[in-house]
């Protein structure tokens, strides 16, 4: 029955020099696209599926329903209980997995050749067919509630949380996307039904696939697994400004090293800018020995083990962030150290020689990412998530060299807002003002 | 942030992805230096790409007591400089080279690793040769970092109570083995550690005849020993370099039970482990039964304690079991209960040791065991994909007094347990004698041993 109804197989790119990429685009009968390597040399391949909306669909007073719904999608589907499926899976020796963002539901798999079709069949009754019974959403339910207990008292997850709720409020961003112990009690049958029919949706889905498989298996593949979702009925959620005043709000917890949170407004993928903020951030706080913030924090005068900053550009925001964690007397002075490193490249830029070397790294780094049918499949749909084109693997180490020092004074002076960067404390910090209350949980 | 880190509880805590090694042996070349220096290649031509390891067999458990936390020292400030690298400019000249630096330190082995386009690995050699005898340190760099380790202690086991109950209970594990020091060094030694602590470990430890050096990727064998011969070749043996003879476990006659309280546990949980033994060179059958014993356990939806404890009663949210047999002395057994809201933490452990118990009168179930030995097999092909994972699993077997003939023949010894293996390890390793139990719960309340 292959090729039939035609596969359509449009742009195949190779990569020059360093990798025999070739990205071959996929286009199914029933209407599903997707990106393939094929690399038939060992006998599985890695497919990875994205489906837009992500826990960003909650509806209100839903938050946790579509996390709750994706965790129960291997708890059991069509004819099979949750051991069960879990009994078929282990026998066909494949994996899967099911994970959830702000932005995406993503669907990771990786099968044999000899028992693909039993593997593509088990996976697609996860998607299209699972059960939600009472007793898998009671038991998945308590693991949930108990995670979501211990993020209570986990400064890391306390951080983010407050963080999110200062900056993002209003928008289903600014709430923790596993939702709170009293939203996640009160979720019924029919809200985790509604919720897998507004997220896993056949129009808002990317593919990528590394492997051995051909163009025309995967197409069928893809019908067979994906074909039978329905089409998109709730809209993506509206874009949000954050707020960022430049303030720190400290959170007291009991606990010897305080862990702060930081950022300002970030800069958005498709902005023309993009590349020199990115190179920019690698040279500021790309969290590489050579970054600025990490000599200035770290090597320098020891205030933590590790600082790092980085771009967030999410479908309906841009964020810029960063993480540090020091000792309670010390944390004062890290956050004094970020805002003085803030301040000096949002005025001065960066160096030639900086540049030059941010660049000999990122060119260099580029292909080692290729190394595996999982790592490419999740550059594949990353990719098209991002909506680049695959030639855009040739050109992205061209549009790195591209950056010049006048493009990074420009977007530092654009990018960098010292007075807005905000930081949220957790911990028992010295010398900085709780302008917050106690957690409440 | 992985960042001259620690390898620490994940390793052991996670229900061993136990699998398998390449068996295809002529992906596999092995040579030894004329100075001692063993090295492993493992070729992988589906990209221009290559990690090049070198692994100390000096861990954590190789300190002199009074100094924990040195191995681990060390290893930062290998980051320092020698006399022809200035301090910081090795990870430089990796990342301007497009590569990707790191290191670890275990209980028995410090790695250093990078990873770059396959025709950098010359460059990659000549500097981890150098800094495998030419290290340079000053007084003000090794203050430095002290305090970075000592931020990297408060994130990685002061901050987590989970951490800090981790460290009790390995503690009173080993009553006279160093397995029982943790790998960062307890705070009160870490906050002492000088200058002269890192050169004599740097001494005692870093010579060729005890490194083990692995190469991953798009090489051909044949370059790689003329490069290693340029490089590691001119390096003289130590030879007070002997096999490490650690002080061993007495018997263990009395089972250890403890409670440790912190406010910041917001969900109690218990872990019981016992002594267990581990992979020996040309006799990994019994660890391969406790692997096994471990999969069938606690492996996964489908593995015996889930079956009893979360579908056929509601009694704990999570459950597993967790072994890793690759380690030079007696290594640990593990079983986690994460009991169900309204269950106390007495309940839960009665519960679990029901279950062990039913499941030792059972037997294992057959198609179980099929399936696990299925996944294993197909784990070989999956690990393939990935040659850096290989590089770990032959560096971390070599250091951990193993040979390259016990990775390879490690899938078939796992292929050959049988259900009466099983049971049988499962017998003899269930001593409570040789165990410690552990409840970590939050602000003092209910609850007595």
């Amino acid at each position: 029955m292959k090729l039939i109804w035609g596969t359509l197989i449009a742009a195949v790119m190779a990569v020059p020099a360093w990798a025999e990429i070739k990205i071959q685009q996929v286009q199914s009968p029933g209407g599903i696209s997707a990106w393939l390597v094929q690399e038939p040399s060992i006998p599985f391949v890695s497919i990875e599926i994205m489906f837009e909306g992500g826990a960003s669909l909650d509806l209100p007073g839903k938050r946790g329903a579509t996390y709750l719904m994706t965790g129960l999608l291997e708890e059991g589907a069509a004819d099979l209980d949750a051991r069960g499926f879990a009994r078929e899976v282990e026998a066909l020796a494949a994996q899967f997995s099911y994970d959830v963002s702000d932005d995406y539901v993503s669907v990771s798999a990786k099968f044999l050749t000899e028992n693909r079709d039993q593997a593509v069949d088990l996976l697609r009754k996860s998607l299209i067919e699972p059960a939600f019974d009472e007793a898998s959403i009671a038991r998945v339910r308590a693991q949930v509630i108990s995670g979501l207990r211990s993020d209570l008292t986990d400064p890391d997850e306390i951080v983010a949380r407050r963080f999110k709720e200062i900056a993002l409020a209003g928008h289903p961003y600014g709430t923790a996307y596993e939702g709170t112990q009293d939203s996640v009690s009160s979720l019924t049958r029919d809200d985790l039904v509604t919720a897998h029919s507004n997220a896993l949706v056949r129009d808002r889905v990317y593919v990528g696939a590394a492997g051995d498989i051909s163009a025309e298996d995967l197409s069928d593949l893809m019908d067979e697994l994906l074909g039978d979702l329905p089409l998109a009925t709730t809209p993506l959620p509206d874009r949000i400004d954050p707020v960022f005043d430049g303030g720190v709000t400290v959170v007291p917890f009991d606990t010897p090293q305080s862990v702060a949170q930081f950022g300002h407004i970030g800069i958005a993928r498709d902005d023309p800018d993009f590349f020199p903020a990115y190179v920019l951030n690698v040279i500021l706080g790309g969290g590489g020995f050579e970054a600025r913030l990490m000599t200035e924090v770290r090597e320098k005068r020891g205030l933590t083990y590790g600082v790092y900053s980085y771009l967030v550009p999410k479908n309906s925001t841009a964020l810029y962030l960063g993480r540090v964690a020091s000792a309670n007397d010390r944390i004062a002075e890290a956050i004094e150290v970020i805002r003085t490193e803030w301040e000096r490249a949002a005025t001065e830029g960066v160096t030639a020689d900086e540049l030059a070397r941010a660049k000999t790294y990122l060119t260099g780094a580029y292909p080692l990412r290729f190394d595996g049918n999982g790592p490419i499949a999740n550059i594949l749909v990353g990719m098209q998530t991002q909506d680049l084109s695959p030639e855009y693997i040739v050109t992205r180490n061209d549009s790195v060299n591209a950056v010049t020092l006048d493009d990074i004074k420009r977007v530092a002076a654009r990018l960098l807002q010292p007075e807005n960067l905000s930081f949220v404390v957790v911990g028992q910090p010295v010398g900085l003002d709780s302008e917050d209350q106690p957690q409440d949980g | 942030m992985l960042h001259r880190a620690l390898m620490l509880v994940a390793v052991m805590v996670c229900a061993a992805p136990v699998l398998a090694a390449e068996t295809a042996s002529e992906q596999v070349t092995t040579f030894t230096l004329d100075n001692g220096m063993e090295a492993v290649v493992i070729e992988d031509h589906r990209a221009p790409a290559v990690v090049h390891m070198v692994w100390y067999r000096a861990g954590s458990a190789d300190e002199p007591a009074g100094v924990s936390g040195i191995a681990h020292f060390l290893e930062h400030l290998m980051f320092k400089g020698t006399d022809t690298i200035a301090p910081g400019e090795f990870s430089q000249i990796v990342a301007a080279n497009g590569g990707t630096d790191n290191a670890f330190t275990s209980f028995d082995y410090t790695g250093y690793f990078q990873r770059v386009a396959a025709d950098r690995l010359e460059l990659m050699m000549q500097m981890e040769a150098d800094r495998m005898v030419n290290l340079t340190l000053t007084q003000d760099e090794v203050r430095t970092e002290r305090e970075v380790i000592l931020e990297e202690r408060n994130q990685r086991v002061e901050n987590d109570p989970g951490a800090l109950f981790n460290e009790q209970r390995r503690a009173a594990l080993y009553m006279n083995h160093r397995y029982g020091v943790p790998i960062i060094g307890w705070r009160h030694e870490i906050e002492s550690l000088d200058l002269q602590d890192a050169l004599d470990f740097y001494a005692d430890n870093y010579a060729p005849n005890n490194a083990i050096l692995v190469v991953a990727g798009d090489v051909d064998p044949a370059d790689v020993k003329r490069l290693a011969q340029t490089y590691y070749g001119p390096i003289p043996a130590d030879p007070t370099i002997v096999p490490r003879q650690r002080p061993q476990e007495p018997p263990q006659l009395s089972e250890r039970r403890m409670v440790m309280n912190d406010p910041r546990v917001a969900q109690p949980y218990i872990i019981r482990t016992y002594l267990a033994p581990e992979r020996d060179p040309g006799a990994q059958e019994k660890a391969a039964a406790l692997v096994m014993l471990a999969e069938v356990l606690g492996g996964g939806q489908t593995s015996v304690l889930n079956r009893k404890l979360q579908f056929e009663t509601q009694t704990v949210v999570y459950t597993s079991a967790f072994y890793s047999g690759t380690s030079l002395d007696d290594t640990g057994f593990g079983l986690v209960a994460v009991p169900a809201d309204g269950v106390s933490l007495q309940e839960a452990e009665e519960a679990l040791d029901k279950a062990v118990a039913e499941f030792i009168t059972e037997g294992v179930d057959a198609a179980q065991l099929d399936r696990i030995k299925f996944q294993m097999r197909a784990q070989q092909i999956y690990a393939r994909d990935n040659v850096d994972r290989l590089a770990r699993r032959y560096g971390g077997a070599l250091a951990s007094g193993l040979t390259v003939a016990d990775v390879q023949a490690w899938p078939d010894i796992l292929q050959a347990v049988t259900e009466a293996d099983i049971i049988a390890a499962a017998k003899e390793i269930f001593d409570r004698k040789k165990s410690v139990t552990g409840w970590l719960m939050g602000a003092e309340q209910e609850g007595t041993l």
